[in-house]
């Protein structure tokens, strides 16, 4: 008996990016399709940036978590289009960076406030962080510097 | 040789041969902020390269993968612009490099998600949201340098008189041009022209810039493979220093 669709979903809800481990892959919304094809598994998987060091990686762990469930004939199927956009992040998935200390993505282009105080008197360090999805940001009251998912 | 392989090498090599040269700053920019997004702009770019090479490789159908036509090509092969290949300069002219590069990018990159080629298509709307990120970035970075101190604003200028003249070379058009626009698949590079003076030029004035004469064109000799300037040579031996050394060596 192979395993529903509905069941390897959840599966994947538990594997964890490999760069914000706080949150699962199908909170960063990347997972975009999961179907059985004869006896083939297919996930169809988008990437976050183009040159994202951590795409092999995130293919990696799909394979060794389905494997690991039983699954044998896997396949992953890269989409480019339509191109991912942070309005696939889950709700969840945004509490949980926020409370990890990354301000979520907003429509505004910035963080609408400090993770860590919740002051909105913020201000914006780089345009880049220490992953392509991340900006710097530092807070001017409490004065910790943060972590901001870019909004894309 | 296919004019869509041609044209494909062409998109791959401008952000791989970039991308090589903004990944050069990696631990050498003056504040960590900067090396951090520079070395950001050349993981994406080198991303774009993947991309575009992947693809390119398939059209010409003979087996290379994008890592053939990057690390396997010599100097003569290669059919980026000479604006890329050109040494970084300073802070400053690495920056206004990237912002005349970015322009013609993202404009580039736009009308590209309007290809009759659905691949082509796809692979400029993924990187079309970075271009644009990264105009913002070196946009801003060439406004506060050109009208910032004495000294950062005439580095600036000194960078564009140097620079502008190569960036000219995005707009020439050839054969390949020609075909590609007829097909639908590619637009012609001098219909951009209009829109990335406007945008430029905009740029240009804000950062109290003044824009040189560009008189003298470089006759599209990158583009076409025809004649490189002997920095592409040496970029490529640190390039692709592992595989010469090494042939055939994989991870
Ligand atoms: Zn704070």
């Amino acid at each position: 008996m192979r395993p529903s669709v509905e069941q390897i979903w959840d599966w994947l809800d538990t594997i964890p990016d490999p760069e914000i481990p706080v949150i699962t892959l199908t909170d960063l919304g990347i997972i975009r399709d999961v179907a059985w094809e004869d006896n083939s598994c297919v996930v169809t998987v988008t990437p976050t940036y183009s040159g994202c060091p951590a795409t092999s990686i995130i293919n990696l762990e799909i394979e060794t978590a389905l494997r690991g469930h039983g699954l044998e004939d896997i396949r992953l199927k890269r989409q480019l289009s339509p191109a991912w956009t942070t309005d696939w992040m889950t709700q969840r998935g945004r509490e949980k960076l926020e409370n990890y200390g990354i301000a979520p993505p907003q429509p505004a282009g910035g963080p609408d406030k400090c993770p860590n105080c919740a002051s909105s008197n913020v201000e914006k360090l780089s345009q880049f962080g220490s992953t392509p999805c991340k900006a710097q940001w530092r807070c001017k009251d409490c004065l910790e510097p943060f972590d901001y998912f870019k909004c894309i | 040789m296919e004019a869509k392989f041609e044209a494909l090498l062409r998109l791959g090599d401008n952000a791989l041969i970039l991308g090589h040269r903004v990944s050069e700053w990696c631990g050498h920019a003056p504040v960590l902020e900067e090396d951090i997004a520079l070395a950001n702009t050349a993981l994406d770019l080198l991303g774009q390269t993947n991309l575009w090479l992947e693809y390119a490789g398939e059209v010409e159908g003979k087996g290379r993968s994008a890592d053939d036509l990057a690390f396997l090509r010599d100097a003569w092969d290669f059919r980026n612009v000479l604006l890329v290949e050109l040494p970084n300069g300073d802070f400053g002219q690495t920056i206004l490099r990237q912002f005349l590069f970015d322009a013609f990018n993202l404009l580039n990159l736009r009308a590209l998600t309007g290809s009759s080629d659905p691949r082509i298509a796809e692979i400029a709307e993924k990187a079309a949201k970075e271009a644009a990120y990264h105009v913002d970035r070196s946009s801003g970075t060439v406004i506060g340098l050109g009208d910032g101190t004495d000294e950062s604003h005439r580095r600036m200028q000194d960078a564009l008189n140097l620079l502008y003249p190569y960036a000219m070379e995005l707009f020439i058009t050839d054969e390949v041009d020609a075909e590609m626009a007829k097909a639908g698949v590619i637009p012609s590079p001098d219909t951009l022209k209009a829109e990335y003076d406007a945008l430029v030029n905009g740029v240009i004035a804000e950062a109290t810039l003044e824009k040189p004469e560009a008189h003298f064109g470089h006759r599209g000799a990158g583009k076409t493979g025809k004649m490189h300037t002997e920095h592409l040579g040496h970029l490529l031996t640190q390039m692709q220093w592992l595989q010469r050394a090494y042939p055939g060596n994989a991870w």
